[in-house]
């Protein structure tokens, strides 16, 4: 048997981690997108940044501040216990809630470059149409952006997966808690398990090459609509 | 087929006069300003009239309610959809407006019915006027209900995005330059749907465009705009007639008119038609037509020369009794606009202002106007 049962376990927790990342970041990643591809506001710039910084900043840097925010003088710790949940350090909220910080521009860029392709034209001819914009959103941008809503959600997933710096930081290596893949292969390798470090990490390696793959040629194959 | 909006349907629930639409819109753009006020009839095809950069499209993105200008006022056959001054402002997803896009605008991922079913599903079924399979045999687009937009020609694709406005029953139909993205052939397969819209809806339609042909041929009042100022507002006919406005189509200065076909001469290939309201005669080169029907005809100014004497011995066809109304001096050109009425009909000729003088053209002049050429813009 080549996975340990801690391994299942931490692919497992890695797959429901990212999945509920993923439906996260896709509620709250698109007004985001939304605003920041129609907003002429001056925010603009200053939001779309703050958006972008976990592609540039090192996750543990990330996982610092988070880790601070959370613990019982954090902002996020204060209000965690405010609501009787306690610190979210070291549980799988926090981690979730690492996870969508992390994975944000992930998400948010591919559905804002979606919606600024998209123009206003389709809203426009769907208001004369009779469609207020909610209905208009729901019938006519969702299925036009869908493209970039299946980017997002594949890009958000795999960068989920891939977390190492953050997960450390503020989830711990709590088997079955918060020991996601990542950090278990970094366990196999720090206890010499090189051949179960080989069968995570390769499975991994496997796993990102489908996700681009299936990204990239559904990108070059001519969209099929319906 | 009865259309749901044909006028003598609609003409006979209309027991009050006719209705209007006024609008007044003032738009501030950096660098560009809208400020128009517009008294339009209720019925019948109104076209904006301009060069690119006049504010047409500002002006019926206006009516639409797709751009809020800084201060407006809308009210269409008595409805009010506008007015600044009272805080009103009717989105355009509640405005019963039809907008035709010049580049057609249809849902790329909808076939051509789901875009028809589109708006039409959006109205209350009490407020349906048109029903899909109407609006689709009007337009003659039922062999392409299935497909979707991208495999379409452009002809198609506007003929689709018209039966779309039309979908929604509304009560002021705008359409942007629906041709001019169009080459010369597609645009004479959408005209003629385009002329059916007219004579067989009783929808006030508003019409933007920058091509003379087409306003001549569509037109019933016309608006010129120029630098988003209103420059002239009238009746076609009189418009294009006002001396003082002798650059409406600039060098293409030209006179609508209408008259009835009254007989075809098959050995030289002539048709003959009879100014309406007249007695005088005209004859064209074109094929035959019903006879009584009513045509609409286009005369240029450079067509039309100016004689004193009845002449003879001239291989001018149309040689028409007139008498002189007014003129105007193209500044500092060589040429004079002189407007002569003919029977009940006005004509504009372009003559040098040599010949002006040598005529010695002075008002109320019974002359002669030798018309050159004379093109059919389509059966009226």
């Amino acid at each position: 048997m080549p996975l340990s049962k801690a391994d299942f376990a931490a692919v497992l927790l890695t797959l429901e981690l990212a999945s509920l990342t993923t439906l996260l970041l896709l509620l709250i990643g698109t007004p985001i997108a939304w605003w920041l591809a129609r907003t002429q506001s001056k925010w603009k710039s200053p939001i779309g940044a703050i958006v972008a910084l976990p592609l540039v900043l090192p996750p543990t840097v990330i996982g610092f501040y988070l880790l601070l925010s959370m613990g019982p003088h954090g902002v996020i710790g204060q209000l965690s216990q405010s609501l009787g949940l306690g610190t979210l350090t070291f549980t799988f909220t926090g981690l979730l809630i690492g996870s969508v910080f992390y994975s944000l521009p992930f998400v948010v860029q591919p559905l804002q470059n979606a919606f600024e392709a998209l123009g206003r034209r389709p809203l426009e001819a769907a208001a004369t149409l009779r469609a207020g914009p909610w209905d208009a959103f729901f019938t006519v941008v969702l299925p036009l952006a869908k493209p970039g809503f299946i980017t997002a959600a594949i890009l958000g997933f795999a960068h989920t997966v891939g977390e190492f710096g953050v997960v450390l930081m503020i989830g711990g290596n709590i088997p079955g808690k918060t020991q996601v893949a990542s950090v278990q292969i970094y366990n196999h390798v720090e206890a010499m398990q090189y051949a179960q470090a080989h069968w995570l990490a390769g499975g991994m390696l496997v796993f990102s090459f489908i996700v681009l793959l299936a990204l990239y040629s559904g990108r070059s194959s001519k969209r099929v609509w319906q | 087929m009865i259309w749901p909006f044909s006028r003598r349907r609609a003409a006979a629930q209309r027991v009050s006069a006719p209705g209007t639409i006024q609008a007044r819109f003032k738009v501030e753009h950096a660098g560009f300003n809208l400020d128009v006020e517009l008294n339009l009839p209720g019925q019948g095809v109104s076209a904006l009239f301009g060069h690119s950069g006049s504010g047409k499209t500002s002006c019926l993105r206006c009516f639409a309610g797709l751009d809020q200008p800084s201060a407006g006022y809308l009210q269409v056959n008595g409805e009010l959809w506008q007015d600044s001054a009272q805080g009103i402002f009717l989105p355009a997803h509640q405005r019963a407006v039809g907008y035709v896009f010049q580049d057609t605008n249809l849902f790329a991922h909808l076939t051509v019915r789901r875009n028809l079913q589109y708006g039409l599903r959006r109205i209350p079924a009490s407020e349906r006027r048109i029903a899909l399979e109407q609006a689709v045999a009007l337009l003659g687009i039922e062999h392409l209900l299935e497909r979707l937009p991208d495999t379409l020609s452009g002809g198609e694709q506007q003929r689709v995005g018209i039966a779309r406005a039309l979908l929604t029953s509304p009560r002021l139909l705008l359409l942007d330059e629906p041709l001019a993205a169009l080459d010369l052939k597609r645009k004479q397969e959408v005209l003629p749907y385009l002329e059916r819209l007219h004579r067989e809806l009783a929808i006030p339609i508003i019409y933007v465009s920058h091509s003379p042909d087409e306003v001549a041929r569509l037109a019933d009042h016309l608006v010129l705009l120029e630098a988003g100022h209103v420059s002239a507002s009238g009746p076609l006919k009189e418009t294009l007639l006002r001396a003082d406005l002798p650059l409406v189509f600039e060098d293409d200065a030209e006179a609508v008119v209408d008259g009835v076909v009254t007989a075809h001469d098959h050995a030289y290939g002539l048709l003959c038609l009879q100014l309406a309201g007249s007695q005088i005669d005209l004859r064209l080169p074109h094929g035959p037509l019903p006879l009584g029907q009513s045509v609409r005809i286009k005369i240029k100014a450079r067509d039309v020369s100016l004689s004193l004497q009845q002449a003879e011995g001239s291989s001018v066809l149309n040689l028409l009794p007139a008498q002189v109304l007014n003129w105007i001096n193209i500044a500092e050109q060589a040429h004079v606009l002189v407007r002569v009425q003919v029977g009940s009909e006005q004509l504009i000729a372009r003559i040098t202002r040599y010949s002006f003088d040598k005529l010695g053209i002075y008002a109320q002049q019974p002359l002669w106007v030798q018309v050159k050429s004379v093109s059919l813009l389509a059966p009226g």
